[in-house]
């Protein structure tokens, strides 16, 4: 059966090998990907995604006897296709450091402290327009040792499930006016000006007074093609 | 005293909200610590109701927010092991890796809305995703069932598989690829087996081990690449 295939990377796309980024020196391919038909495998994907990952979580700030150190924010948006229509139904995972910038994970070293009350994970699924809202504290940068004074600028984890196979996206949530972005091989990794399409908006009118700072961010999905994709062998 | 926001002049920065950046949002690495965010415990059982998938000894138990997996009943077919290392360039395992497989049920048939056909029945307990780390000797590991044959392009069927995606720390992107078996019915003209160079095919095939585990080492970069997708 002939599929309507999802489209492939656009120019915002990261390459896999960024030097600069030097952990991907040893773990990204040095053969070029190999085109497939997409099938039926790679134009669906899971449905019943709260079987698997439970109901939702969407406020990261009330997991624990009390409230977390850090500035409460609220970060809501949409979870869009490429033609702009909304992904409604699908989950959004979430996880971040807490307001120190400490990852509460063995292997986080950084000498900072780890928050009792913050563990940094969540869930939220979007509803029927696409939309999606969650609450946690902004997240502090932190050292890494890629190079000399190497700071990751502040940033949310996010991973999208999307419709299919084909739209599997991980990706990561900055915030605007940080200076540390520009000078961050990770997010360097994708090129100007998409780099701007992971930094989130400040937004007076999601902002709720005496209680947290509103950002605005918008997820977009791979879209499909118009028409089914054509096997390449016509010999039949 | 107030300051309007209309008021104030502030200097044109494109962000994730403007038109004319709109696109594809691009895709950054999970790193090194996504294990309390996303491989739960059950995450790479699709059978029963073991822990497998998730590595809990890496962040405090109080913190413990991910889901349980709780299934609903035996799914129908083969059950199965499959698991494999995980290497780099150098050669050395990667312990921080996330596995994800998306597959159909024993009948061949996705858990997924956009699998509408008729004729391949579903199957209430089985859901099809899974997700797992990486242990600290750079293996991944699934109980699933074994599938059946899906469609391909045109007539043709494809030979049974698991789609796969790799996550980790240094891959900036999802690495897209698939596991097929040794034994598996169709292999010879499976559609996009035959679209990778004959010489590459054998790093998406696993082979059954003395314990009847389906193993396919991963290599991310080096001798013996294994075959990912332009998707």
């Amino acid at each position: 059966m002939d599929v309507v295939a999802y489209a492939r990377e656009d120019a915002g796309s990261p390459p896999s090998l960024f030097a600069d980024y030097r952990s991907t020196v040893a773990r990204s391919p040095i053969q070029p990907l190999v085109r497939v038909p997409q099938t039926l495998t790679e134009v669906t994907g899971p449905s019943g995604w709260e079987r698997l990952m439970g109901s939702a979580l969407a406020d990261l700030t009330t997991q624990h006897k009390s409230a977390p150190q850090g500035q409460r924010i609220i970060v809501t948006g949409r979870v869009l296709d490429e033609a702009g229509k909304p992904v409604p139904n699908t989950v959004m995972e979430i996880w971040q450091a807490n307001a120190a910038g400490r990852y509460i994970h063995s292997k986080d070293n950084w000498d900072a402290p780890i928050d009792p009350n913050f563990t940094g994970a969540g869930r939220v699924v979007t509803d029927a327009e696409g939309r999606y809202r969650f609450v946690t504290i902004r997240p502090g940068a932190y050292p890494w040792g890629n190079h000399n004074n190497a700071w990751r600028p502040a940033h949310i984890h996010l991973s999208l499930l999307g419709p299919a196979f084909a739209t599997r996206l991980v990706t990561q949530l900055y915030f605007p006016d940080d200076p540390l972005i520009e000078i961050d091989p990770i997010a360097n990794a994708v090129p100007m000006p998409y780099r701007q399409r992971m930094v989130c908006r400040f937004e007076i009118g999601v902002t709720e007074p005496n209680w947290a700072l509103g950002y605005l961010f918008d997820v977009v999905l791979k879209g499909r093609e118009q028409t089914p994709f054509e096997e390449n062998d016509h010999d039949h | 005293m107030t300051i309007e926001p209309e008021a104030r002049i502030t200097a044109p920065r494109l962000d994730n909200q403007d038109p004319a950046l709109f696109g594809q949002t691009p895709s950054q690495t999970v790193g090194p610590f996504f294990h309390y965010g996303l491989p739960w415990k059950g995450g790479a059982d699709l059978v029963g109701k073991s822990d497998m998938g998730a590595r809990p000894e890496l962040f405090p138990e109080d913190h413990y927010v991910l889901n349980l997996s709780s299934p609903t009943g035996t799914p129908q077919g083969e059950v199965i092991e499959v698991a494999g290392r995980v290497f780099d360039g150098n050669g050395d395992l990667v312990p921080d890796a996330m596995i994800e497989i998306w597959q159909a049920n024993a009948a061949g048939r996705y858990a997924s809305i956009a699998d509408a056909r008729e004729e391949a029945p579903r199957d209430p307990h089985f859901v099809g995703f899974g997700r797992a780390s990486t242990d600290i000797d750079g293996v991944y590991r699934f109980r699933t069932i074994r599938p059946g044959r899906v469609p391909g392009p045109g007539n043709s069927l494809q030979a049974p598989h698991l789609a796969v995606s790799v996550f980790g720390r240094g891959l900036i992107k999802r690495l897209a690829t698939r596991l097929y078996f040794a034994d598996g019915e169709g292999n010879e003209v499976d559609p996009v087996l035959n679209a990778v160079p004959e010489a590459r095919r054998e790093t998406l095939i696993a082979k059954r081990q003395t314990d009847g585990t389906w193993w396919l080492d991963i290599v991310l970069k080096g001798d013996d690449e294994t075959v990912f997708f332009d998707l």
